[in-house]
């Protein structure tokens, strides 16, 4: 086992869901209730992490925050280094490839409380900071709870992208998935199925977690 | 302004159109009947602040909520409102405790555990306090609602059709407790509902809405049976609307005659229509009377006609049949009798029965065209 690539995977994943946390809430929640022009538009860009391939975003994010761009020059200049083949840059592209998986789930959560369940809240004396921690968050939570997991585990797997931007270098971007490619052309198997063996268990803990909390919920509330 | 009840006016042309004004006293039951989409649910969202109109003013007790003209709009959840939503809208991760107890965010938590249970026993769900609303029957989370609504002490109370989601033993249940409810609080209380009984039974007084418009307010016997048009009478669910010509005023004898399918109908004297004029009538089907077949009595001369009954209905007791008063022209007059007098009488499809129209129970209305003028 690579313990510098766990560590760095778990540490990447963590701060990934710290972000992703209030941006998911946010932007979740505006686009549950919120109708305006071009709102599909901007869900379609949101979901494109989904459909593109890995190595693709990787690419663009890599032209992006390259020191040559306008974007790249500005954040070098904010971080005081460039952030291609760095781990700020590599939660930069977590983030933004993660969008979707924090998003989508939380979004999906707010829509299915009805309507006149926020109203009735509204009706009862609650402003709209305790109807939203008292009713809202507490219904919602099964979709954010499965958006943080299922962000987490997405990151602590991510390859393509990590490559892509990050490189491979040891303790710094070099993540469990990227050891797991590396022992492999080292023809350490051994090593490679243990990392790999862990991560096909995180996910399907990860998985049956999600799940475990939705059926709790349909029993207890539905 | 209004020192108690209700006061409204609201008037929207975009969106959902809206034209509606009406007033609610304290202890007062109003009922808004309409069908569907005529706009009784978005007058109970307008009052709660639950939906922004473009033009309006809402009076209650002494607060203004809206005036849009002053720029006023209260917030819906500083609005004291009482409101029992249609599927009753009960917080699903909550006891039935917990969901009376968010009404009471002013008190201690214990404070308002205690009150929330005081609440519950009040509308009879003593023991029920820890269930969950799934656990709950639908007239059981219908009491909960009504707890919650009432639990912040509301100036008004709105219900909106709180009896459509249980079957018709417990809504049965529901109407009297109610009754005995209202009888407690001294706040306006609206009813939306689109079941004409359910609005006569439980409402002081009821306004019809139609397309976003109000009507007609009135008790709902004056609505019933002396609508303002036949717009008003037909929503009102009368069977018996049909157009005539006014034959004759005899002022000295208070008569006003008309003209309808060949013969003479004779209603109390009306001064403000004219000889020759066409206008619409109305007869409730209830005061269409029966002549006892097998023995002639003192009321058969009151407007009487006679007809082949081609429909006949029986639906709780009460048995509603079509007569068909002038074959060749088709015209049906509807009338409903009690199952014994019906047996009695031995009413069936296909026999030959007289009635009476009552004179007092004939409304006038303006003329409109209908589809069974003749």
């Amino acid at each position: 086992m690579d313990w510098n690539a766990l560590s760095l995977s778990l540490k990447l994943s963590a701060i990934t869901v710290a972000f992703l946390l209030p941006m998911g809430l946010i932007v979740g929640r505006f686009l549950a209730y919120h109708h305006f022009y071009g709102k599909s538009l901007l869900q379609a860009f949101l979901a494109i992490p989904l459909i593109l391939p890995p190595t693709v975003l990787g690419y663009y994010l890599l032209v992006l925050l390259d020191g040559g761009s306008f974007l790249g020059h500005l954040l070098e200049t904010l971080f005081g280094q460039s952030l291609v083949f760095s781990f700020e840059g590599l939660v930069i592209a977590s983030i933004i490839f993660n969008l979707p998986f924090a998003i989508q789930p939380i979004q999906a959560s707010f829509e299915s409380i009805p309507r006149e369940i926020r109203e009735a809240a509204a009706c009862c004396g609650l402003s709209p900071l305790k109807v939203l921690l008292k009713i809202e968050l507490p219904l919602a939570w099964t979709g954010i709870v499965s958006a943080m997991v299922m962000t987490f585990a997405h990151t602590l797997g991510e390859f393509g992208i990590v490559l892509m931007v990050g490189g491979n270098i040891p303790e710094e971007t070099k993540t469990l998935a990227i050891s797991i490619y590396d022992k492999v052309q080292a023809f350490d198997n051994q090593a490679a199925g243990v990392m790999s063996a862990f991560l096909l268990l995180f996910s399907v803990m990860a998985i049956s977690f999600t799940y475990l909390i939705a059926g709790r919920y349909q029993r207890h509330y539905a | 302004m209004p020192k108690t009840g209700l006061k409204l006016w609201l008037r929207q042309t975009h969106s959902i159109k809206l034209n509606i004004k009406l007033h609610c006293q304290n202890n007062e039951v109003l009922a808004l009947v309409g069908p569907s989409g005529s706009g009784k649910t978005t007058v109970l969202r307008a009052i709660a602040g639950l939906y922004s109109v473009e033009n309006g003013l809402i009076q209650c007790q002494q607060h203004c909520w809206l005036d849009t003209k002053k720029a006023i709009n209260v917030a819906s959840h500083q609005r004291a409102v009482g409101f029992v939503f249609q599927n009753y809208a009960l917080f699903p991760h909550l006891s039935a405790q917990e969901n009376v107890a968010v009404s009471l965010n002013h008190l201690s938590k214990n404070k308002r555990l205690k009150y929330a249970k005081s609440l519950l026993k009040k509308v009879h769900l003593e023991g029920l306090e820890k269930r969950y609303p799934m656990q709950l029957s639908g007239g059981q989370q219908q009491r909960v609602a009504v707890a919650r609504a009432l639990a912040r002490e509301p100036k008004i109370l709105l219900l909106d059709e709180p009896f459509s989601a249980v079957d018709q033993v417990t809504r049965r249940r529901l109407y009297k407790e109610l009754i005995e409810l209202r009888r407690s609080l001294s706040i306006p209380i609206i009813l939306v509902t689109h079941d004409l009984n359910e609005a006569t039974l439980l409402a002081d007084r009821l306004c019809l809405l139609h397309h976003g418009v109000s009507l007609q307010s009135g008790s709902p016997a004056e609505v019933s049976t002396q609508p303002v048009s036949t717009q008003v009478a037909k929503l009102m669910d009368q069977p018996n609307i049909f157009t005539a010509k006014i034959v004759e005023q005899k002022p000295e004898k208070k008569i006003t005659q008309l003209l309808w399918c060949g013969q003479i109908i004779e209603v109390g004297y009306r001064a403000n229509y004219k000889v020759g004029q066409k206008i619409c009538w109305m007869i409730p089907a209830s005061d269409v009377i029966l002549h006892r077949r097998r023995k002639s009595s003192k009321g058969e001369r009151e407007n009487p006609f006679t007809g082949k009954i081609v429909d006949y209905m029986l639906l709780g007791g009460y048995v509603t049949v079509s007569i068909e008063i002038n074959q060749p022209l088709k015209t049906y007059l509807s009338m409903s009798v009690p199952l014994h007098v019906a047996r009695r009488n031995e009413l069936a499809l296909g026999i030959f029965i007289g009635v009476s129209l009552l004179s007092d129970s004939i409304h006038l209305m303006p003329y409109e065209s209908l589809r069974n003028e003749f």
